[in-house]
């Protein structure tokens, strides 16, 4: 089954691409992130089938950022709105030439 | 590679791939934040169910409990604090044909964990004693993770702590009110 598994992987992996490059609310764009790291877990344990238990051990990491990245994320996505009263990528152009 | 899975595998393992597919087509469909997150629960969950049957009950639980429970439990309190949900536009409770199926789906898990808890688990169903890649057989499901990641890891597993800390720390510095600290 792992063909499957990592076809699968791809499958969301390109989902969460999709919707990264689609949306405009931020932390729906943060989620997006979360679904591709999920997918690229779910790469590691299919190979960790074959390569052994090293890539459930790299799941783990990969956790745990995931876990760093979402608050430190979310705080920083606090902090725009509370600038701005706004959460939409829309209307967050500071940085626009 | 190991032999090739029976039927009653196969069935499950495209069941929740199919289902893990949906709900990210429905999460990235979704006007709602909250909607959203609650879909992305989902393909969380199904993927958890995927990690067990190929071998990673371990990292299945924390699938459930770090990513399911604790991330995206962060999520939706800062869609809530920010108050972008739009909690009229989603409706509590669907009409009837809703209870009813939320009714039949309850009975239907609680028959099952009813059941479960009566029986003696079949054989596929147990963790492996015997681990994927070498190692005693009476490790377990923990074990088999634990025993490389503290030792040929143990370096990365420490400054995994310190990376915690700092996140924690600049999570702090980053969503505190400016002069929240003068009185």
């Amino acid at each position: 089954m792992i063909p499957e598994a990592l076809a699968l992987s791809a499958v969301l992996f390109t989902i969460g691409a999709i919707g990264v490059l689609t949306r405009r609310n931020a932390i729906l764009i943060f989620m997006c992130v979360e679904l591709m790291l999920n997918a690229v877990n779910l790469t590691f344990v299919a190979l960790s089938k074959l390569y052994g238990v090293t890539g459930q051990v790299f799941v783990v990491f990969v956790m745990t950022v995931a876990a760093a990245e979402a608050a430190v994320g979310l705080a920083i996505i606090i902090a725009i709105f509370r600038h701005g009263q706004t959460v939409n990528l829309k209307n967050i152009n500071l940085l626009k030439g | 590679m190991p032999p090739s899975p029976g039927l009653f595998y196969q069935v499950h393992f495209y069941l929740f791939g199919l289902l893990a597919i949906a709900s990210a087509l429905a999460f990235v469909t979704r006007k709602s934040p909250i909607a959203a997150a609650l879909w992305l629960v989902s393909v969380m969950f199904n993927l958890a169910a995927l990690y067990v049957m190929m071998d990673a009950h371990f990292v299945g639980a924390i699938q459930v409990l770090v990513y399911a429970g604790a991330i995206m439990v962060v999520f939706l309190f800062v869609v809530m604090l920010l108050n972008l949900g739009h909690a009229d536009e989603l409706s509590d409770i669907r009409g009837t044909w809703g209870r009813i199926a939320a009714g039949a789906v309850g009975l239907a898990l609680l028959a099952q964990i009813m059941a479960m808890s009566r029986t003696r688990f079949l054989s596929v169903l147990q963790p492996p004693t015997n681990p994927v890649f070498g190692g005693p057989p009476d490790r377990g499901a923990i074990g088999t993770v634990a025993q490389p990641l503290f030792t040929e890891h143990l370096l990365a597993f420490e400054l995994t702590s310190i990376l915690l800390l700092t996140a924690i720390v600049g999570a702090v510095a980053v969503g505190k009110r400016k002069g929240a600290n003068d009185t």
